[in-house]
């Protein structure tokens, strides 16, 4: 059985097509295997027994000879995504019992190529955090351990439940969503590819919006070609959503193949940062000689705003989240607070009894920027400095086709180690927020190890709407990399 | 503006005062379905039925565009000669109100659809003024909240959730209650004509919150020559003023509260009233007094608002002829300027107008249209959509009565007949022997031949003028029919000098 | 930009968040230490720099003007923590 769950999306996929294995089969292993590793936490919700169901369908169609992109392959989604008649949550306990009537956009695409859903994966609160410590369902724990250690590992965040999920090999692949570091940081750090595509690729139909103009969703892989094979089904135009990008999805598996001969990499000087571990610089040039030995120029490029990424972040993703988060008001669906006087009493208890305290620090930090007095120093400023930071990308990617940086300014840290400083975790996305406020796809590929023994990912940052290079040069880091690594299955024994 | 102000000057108990009103106009947009969602904008449906998720605010849900509301904006814009912005840029106004499900109103704030315009307006002294408009934005209305159904709980209702808004703003350009009420007919009358809103103040789909200050008199003039505001009074926004009769009323006691608490040594703050029409008097909403920060930032659900010049220029194409030019057409057609302002304020009357005034006379069409129509309507307390009598038949019963064929007397007997039994009036006129004789002379030999041959009946007649029905009768004997028993009358009485009635 | 105990509570009412008294002081220490750190965004000018309105070159959609959506009052209610008749309820407003 363990063989049926360490396989690879493309090898299950091929093998459910040369009707080597069932749906049912393959899915049976993995409801199984999820059932073991509770220990994880990793799921909010088990759909164990929906996703037999929808292996028996997947089968009955292969039998047909209906076989779709997906078909009959068990996947994790982060509970983020609406999925019709499955309690949604966002790992919040504003939302109750919410069971929605409505399914996700990118959630359908899967369903309609044929996948299976196994369940709805652990985040942080409202995808609010970099180490799936803020979730009310519980953290989720790191499959990894560190060498000679038994200390309970955060999986990064917010993805960090689809991260544990894929990387104990309790599903194929999971879905993610990334504001600013959301599905690369917890790839990274738990030995994963993580693709964040380019803002408007993916529909934020039916996905719980933390910060509207920074949400994307992606896929959290084995490889980078299941990265490819994933986002060619998540991927799509969506007249529901006014952000979907009106461009076909290209089929970007058929793309990988081709090499990186004469690809242009950049390395943006500004990423070397004080404090970060040597060992993280290390891996990045080692990276960046993989890439020059398979045929790529390597150019050095500048993206002076760099250091006012961060700060515009935790400006612009909270005063929108302040504003999302409004509608969870204990009128129409979610949590309502006991014993209330009125209705002002209605807002203020079932609110502050239903979000977490991380959530309600980035509501209050987002309600004082947009207040009046303080927009223009705020709010306004950093949304030019998103132009400036957009900028400096657009000036990179004159004399380059992709950039080549860090993941994370470390490996997974351990569980409470960063939660009495926000300023400190906020740091986490210091190298992957760039990239959401300037819109683009970006991909985490697990590069190496730590001394520690813990997997660290490099990444790779592309043009807007050109997944498909940045794959191929993903790839490229990965075949270099030649990552084996798996973690010691210590929760199943 | 230039225009004498005295009758403009309200007066206290120490001073005169000027009065200054700006009014916010809520329109209600006429389209199928909602500024953002699917869902139907059909007044009076079940509780809740017509509401899609995103009217609603549910997680995950995504604002798409109607573009019938897009174009019904820049088609008012264009009615009211406003400049049409091509970019425009929608925002979230944050607040928390149980029928505001989303936590805020998409709606537009730094950079409206619609920039500066201007309405004229006609008021019954002949005077016409401009009031400018200063903007008009695209917005979602908000659901209802019952409040008077249970004894400690609301209602939510969404029907009305997300239907798209015109917010017309004007600047403070009127200054009497009447040019208030006389802008929103006029506003109401463009709307109606654009066919981007209904106009129906009833059902709510238009709403006015007006603005009231006082100044000291000159403080007006001072603000149009400068547009500084410093010499105009504290505003005090009155709210949902819903019938055009309550704007006036509204206006009017704000005014003298304002100017009653000022000569009285106070200040007036600038405060949110509503006005309650039972009490005829404005109260401060207190609940709308608590500090509203309504953090206004760009919605990033949805992207700029962009199109091009070629297609406002398409839609302007398709405007119909506005309230103004027609009434330039019809005095220019021999109206006074006053019927023909009473005629173009509803399209529907200024229509049926056009139509009886085929190829007649416009004075009395107008007056044929003021005095006998519009007067039987009113008596029956119907509407002009409801005219028993269509344009055409009215149009003939004029033309008769010009050229003679029926009396004008006649006439309005004949379109109280029609009016009430149907029929087309020249075949009643024939039916009913109605025409006029004008050929009194063919009269006259028959009543000569009728005396002639009855000498007795004529002294019989004479002591008796109840017996002239009998000569009437032989009359229409000798003419076959088809002299009118009117004139038979009249022309009896005079022959044998009969007393008036009998 | 410090940040103090009067501010966090303007602001929680703002937000509708119950912030228990006991809670105001240490938030108002943690939002200040944030606001110090993004102080470091007035290092840069921005004069004539454009405010970001989409980060993706893209014309906003437009939908036709058709009704097709609605009438799912039932699935509105479902998950309602107050809900009568089709609607929802809430403790009393006065206006």
């Amino acid at each position: 059985m363990s063989d049926l769950i360490s396989m690879t999306l493309a090898e299950a996929r091929d093998a459910i097509r040369a009707k080597k294995i069932s749906s049912r089969e393959l899915t049976g292993a993995f409801v199984s295997a999820i059932e073991k590793a509770r220990p994880l936490n990793a799921f909010i919700t088990e759909a164990g027994e929906q996703a037999l169901t929808m292996a028996d369908a997947a089968d009955k169609r292969i039998a047909a000879g209906q076989i779709g992109a997906l078909e009959g392959l068990p996947l994790a989604i982060k509970d983020l995504f609406c999925t019709k008649g499955v309690r949604t949550t966002a790992a919040s306990k504003i939302l109750g019992n919410f069971v929605p009537p409505y399914e996700s956009t990118v959630t359908q695409n899967l369903w309609d190529a044929g996948a299976v859903m196994l369940g709805k994966t652990n985040l942080d609160e409202f995808a609010m955090g970099s180490s799936n410590e803020t979730s009310a369902f519980g953290n989720v724990i790191n499959p990894w351990r560190a060498k000679n250690s038994n200390v309970n590992l955060v999986p990064g965040g917010s993805s960090g439940g689809s991260s544990a999920a894929v990387a104990a090999d309790l599903c194929l692949a999971a879905t993610g969503t990334d504001t600013g570091g959301s599905i690369r940081q917890p790839a990274a750090v738990t030995g994963r590819v993580g693709l964040k595509p380019t803002y408007g690729r993916c529909s934020r139909f039916g996905v719980v919006a933390f910060a509207s103009s920074l949400d994307q969703a992606g896929p959290m892989t084995k490889t980078v070609k299941d990265a490819a094979i994933m986002l060619k089904t998540m991927a799509s135009v969506d007249a529901k959503d006014s952000t979907s990008v009106d461009i076909e999805v290209p089929d970007y598996e058929k793309l990988l193949e081709g090499g990186i001969k004469g690809l242009r990499v950049g390395i943006p000087k500004e990423y070397r940062i004080d404090g970060v571990p040597a060992e993280i610089n290390a891996l990045w040039t080692r990276g960046a000689e993989w890439l020059k030995a398979q045929g790529a120029e390597i150019v050095e490029v500048s993206l002076p705003h760099t250091k006012y990424a961060l700060p515009t972040y935790y400006i612009v993703a909270p005063a929108e989240a302040s504003s999302n988060l409004a509608r969870y008001d204990g009128v129409k669906f979610g949590y309502r607070a006991e014993g209330v006087r009125d209705i002002t009493d209605l807002y203020e208890k079932s609110r502050g009894q239903g979000f977490g305290a991380e959530v309600q620090r980035r509501i209050l930090i987002g309600t004082y920027v947009l207040s009046a007095g303080y927009y223009d120093a705020y709010y306004s400023r950093a949304q030019k400095l998103r132009t400036l930071i957009k900028r400096d990308f657009e000036q990179a990617f004159e004399k380059c086709d992709v950039l080549l940086t860090p993941t994370t300014p470390g490996p997974a840290f351990g569980v409470g180690a960063k939660t009495s400083d926000p300023l400190e975790m906020y740091l986490q996305d210091v190298f992957t927020v760039t990239v959401n406020l300037a819109g683009l796809p970006g991909i985490s590929v697990p590069a190496g190890l730590s001394e520690n023994g813990l997997p660290l990912g490099l990444q790779l940052i592309g043009k807007a709407f050109d997944e498909a290079t940045l794959l191929r040069a993903a790839l490229a880091v990965e075949t270099a990399a030649d990552f084996k690594h798996s973690p010691a299955k210590w929760w199943s024994v | 503006m230039n225009a004498p102000i005295k009758n403009k000057l309200l007066k206290g108990e120490t001073s005169e005062w000027e009065i200054v009103i700006g009014m916010e106009v809520h329109a209600q947009i006429l389209s199928q379905s909602k500024l953002f969602s699917g869902a139907s904008t059909t007044f009076g449906a079940e509780p809740n039925n017509n509401v899609s998720f995103i009217d609603a605010g549910f997680p995950g849900m995504l604002p798409v565009i109607n573009e019938k509301c897009v174009e019904q904006a820049v088609r008012t814009g264009l009615g009211l000669k406003a400049k049409i912005n091509l970019r425009s840029l929608f925002d979230r106004k944050n607040y928390f109100y149980p029928d505001l499900p989303q936590g805020y109103q998409i709606s537009q704030y730094k950079d409206p659809i619609v920039g500066e315009g201007e309405v004229l307006i006609d008021l019954k002294d002949g005077e016409s003024i401009k009031v400018g408009i200063e903007r008009l934005h695209l917005e979602q209305d908000a659901g209802k909240s019952l409040h008077d159904q249970h004894p400690d709980h609301s209602f939510v209702d969404l029907n009305r959730s997300g239907i798209a808004l015109m917010e017309i703003v004007t600047k403070p350009h009127m200054r009497t209650s009447e040019e208030a009420a006389a802008f929103l007919k006029k506003l109401r009358a463009i709307v109606r004509y654009l066919g981007t809103c209904d106009g129906n103040m009833d059902e709510g789909s238009m709403r006015a919150d007006v603005n009231v200050s006082v100044c000291r008199v000159g403080g007006y003039d001072e603000f149009r020559k400068t547009g500084s505001f410093k010499t105009l009074g504290t505003r005090c926004e009155i709210k949902n003023v819903n019938s055009m009769r309550f704007i006036a009323q509204a206006v009017e006691y704000e005014a003298r509260r304002q100017i009653e608490v000022i000569e009285g040594g106070g200040t007036i703050a600038q405060e949110t009233r509503l006005y309650d029409s039972k009490l005829g008097e404005t109260r401060s909403m207190r609940s709308k007094e608590e500090a509203h920060d309504y953090r206004y930032f760009p919605d990033p659900d949805l992207l700029p608002l962009e199109f091009e010049q070629s297609w406002v220029d398409a839609i302007a194409k398709t405007l119909p002829e506005l309230p103004d030019e027609k009434k330039a057409r019809f005095v220019k057609g021999g109206l006074s300027p006053y019927d023909a302002s009473v005629l173009v304020a509803e399209r529907e009357l200024a229509d049926y107008y056009e139509e009886l005034a085929k190829g007649v006379d416009a004075k009395a069409a107008a007056n044929w249209l003021n005095n006998e129509i519009l007067g039987r309507l009113n008596r029956d307390g119907l509407s002009i959509t409801d005219v028993p009598v269509s344009a055409a038949a009215n149009n003939a019963i004029i033309q008769m009565i010009s050229d003679q064929t029926i009396s004008g007397k006649i006439a309005k007997d004949l379109l109280d007949i029609v009016w009430t039994e149907g029929g087309d009036p020249r075949q009643v006129v024939e039916a009913r022997g109605m025409k006029q004789v004008t050929d009194t002379g063919a009269i006259d030999a028959a009543i000569e031949a009728v005396i002639a041959a009855n000498p007795d009946k004529v002294e019989e007649v004479k002591a008796k003028p109840k017996l002239s029905a009998w000569f009437v009768g032989q009359v229409m004997k000798q003419t076959g029919g088809k002299a009118n028993p009117v004139a038979v009358n009249a022309a009896l009485k005079t022959r044998l000098n009969l007393p008036d009635e009998g | 930009m410090s940040v103090d105990k009067d501010t966090v509570r303007r602001i929680a009412k703002l937000a509708r968040l119950a912030v228990p008294e006991s809670r105001l002081e240490p938030m108002a220490g943690e939002l200040s230490g944030i606001f110090q750190w993004v102080e470091m965004l007035c290092e840069v000018n921005v004069e004539g720099v454009p405010t970001m309105t989409s980060v993706v070159a893209q014309k906003l959609k437009w939908r036709k003007d058709d009704v097709t959506d609605g009438n799912q009052a039932d699935a509105l209610m479902i998950n309602a923590p107050g809900g009568e008749d089709h609607f929802f309820v809430v403790p009393k407003v006065v206006e």
